[in-house]
């Protein structure tokens, strides 16, 4: 069996002398992984990177085996972030939410193309924000998805200002600020759809989806490395102003 | 078809980087039909490296001597220090003969997949000896992937408190290379770096 689609390469690990590993989110498989041969010479070392789309073709003999791959090169947003430790990051983060968060071979067109706009905003301002929408996205996709349409406590939609950790239900100013220690901030920029935000309110959207993340879709304490030092680096920026 | 003896050294050169069984045993029989010639120099150099090959307390490089011959050259500029992730890439470094500092090997890069952090990196060592060696300059020379550069980054970050100059290598068009043949990333970040002629 066989099939074509569009993927974002999330992680190429080498395989023996000449071969690679590659997972993949594709559009219409989900993820998936498969043996590329040839993957660490000259030609395909560069396109085997994570974060580049490419157009793969999966081949198998049975559907349950690892599966060859071949990868056409469609767009990356790699060589636009190596020179910029945040950006990179951010690609590094993604792709390593979306290895650990999603099942293999269930489709989650949601996430992909979620994944897709993340890559094309890394060369633009907006990445922060659309990181963080992406996460909530993912968490909906997954089942987990926060409530943030009216408060919990009032069912007003005015000044909403925290999220319960309990419920991932959104709570007002008003209702909240008695167990403001409780609770988890709400990002403005998550209400409001605006585009750009500070690193401090990033920070929160971050912290958010991370304590969801790791509530519900990683094991706990297994937060993927590359996204606490995602989490790390926007905070030093928050705290750097 | 094969003593025991003979079937064990295939299986080990087979374990070679770049021999399968096929050319494991067409190597076996080589050594064994040239036993004086080739077998014999082969097991004395072996045993030499064995015997006095270690690894550099200093750099991470391998040599005969601890420190190794580059670490204490004394023509060699010990406040430039350069980064890479394996002797390997040392090798090509001191192959092109146009660098006159010192090195550090990191014995890898960070990978979540490959489970490698900080800590099984090189790199505590390296902020200690920027700091005691009061070295000037240090030129990152990871690899150009994600995990390379996320590397460099994460090295330039531990540095920042040091005072230390830290550069990286440039990317963009290799000598002898050919634009039609170059992928879409590689033109990018040449053309990044363009400098004026």
């Amino acid at each position: 069996m066989d099939w074509t689609d569009d993927g974002i390469i999330l992680s190429a690990r080498r395989h023996g002398e000449t071969s690679v590993i590659v997972s993949l989110l594709t559009r219409e498989h989900g993820r998936c992984a498969g043996l590329v041969r040839g993957g660490t010479g000259r030609r395909q070392r560069g396109v085997l990177q994570a974060g580049t789309l490419v157009r793969a073709t999966w081949r198998a003999r049975l559907a349950e085996h690892l599966g060859n791959l071949s990868c056409e090169p469609i767009s990356s947003a790699v060589a636009g972030v190596l020179g910029d430790s945040m950006r990179l990051a951010a690609l590094s983060a993604a792709c390593a939410v979306a290895e650990a968060a999603l099942p293999e071979r269930e489709p989650y067109p949601g996430a992909f193309e979620g994944l897709c706009i993340l890559m094309d905003s890394l060369a633009g301002e907006a990445w922060p924000t659309v990181f963080v929408k992406w996460e909530l996205g993912l968490l909906a996709e997954l089942g987990y998805g926060l409530d943030l349409s009216c408060c919990a406590a009032t069912g007003r939609n005015d000044q909403l200002a925290y999220v319960s950790p309990k419920t991932g239900r959104a709570v007002s100013l008003s209702a909240g600020e008695p167990y403001r220690n409780l609770l988890l901030r709400l990002p403005e920029f998550l209400i409001l759809g605006d585009v750009l935000a500070s690193p401090a309110e990033v920070f929160d959207g971050l912290a958010l989806t991370g304590y969801f993340l790791t509530r519900h879709v990683f094991a706990a304490g297994s937060v993927p490395p590359a996204r606490a030092r995602l989490f790390d680096r926007m905070r030093a920026a928050a705290e750097a102003g | 078809m094969a003593g025991g003896e003979i079937e064990r050294l295939i299986q080990l050169l087979a374990k070679l980087p770049g021999l399968g069984p096929r050319s494991a045993r067409r190597a076996a029989l080589y050594l064994l039909k040239r036993q004086e010639a080739a077998l014999v120099p082969l097991l004395r150099a072996m045993g030499d490296a064995a015997a006095h090959v270690r690894t550099c307390s200093v750099c991470g490089n391998l040599d005969t001597a601890d420190p190794c011959s580059i670490c204490s050259d004394g023509k060699r500029d010990a406040t430039l220090v350069c980064v890479v992730e394996d002797v390997a890439d040392l090798w090509a470094m001191e192959r092109a003969g146009v660098f006159r500092g010192r090195y550090h090997v990191l014995g890898g890069v960070l990978s979540a997949l490959d489970g490698v952090g900080p800590e099984d990196l090189a790199i505590p060592a390296l902020v200690r000896r920027v700091v005691e060696q009061e070295v000037k300059e240090v030129v990152l020379a990871t690899g150009v992937t994600v995990d390379g550069q996320t590397t460099a980054h994460y090295i330039a970050d531990r540095l920042a408190g040091t005072g230390v100059a830290v550069s990286g290598l440039a990317h963009g068009v290799p000598v002898g290379g050919e634009l039609d043949y170059l992928d879409d990333g590689t033109i990018a970040a040449a053309l990044r770096a363009r400098h004026p002629l």
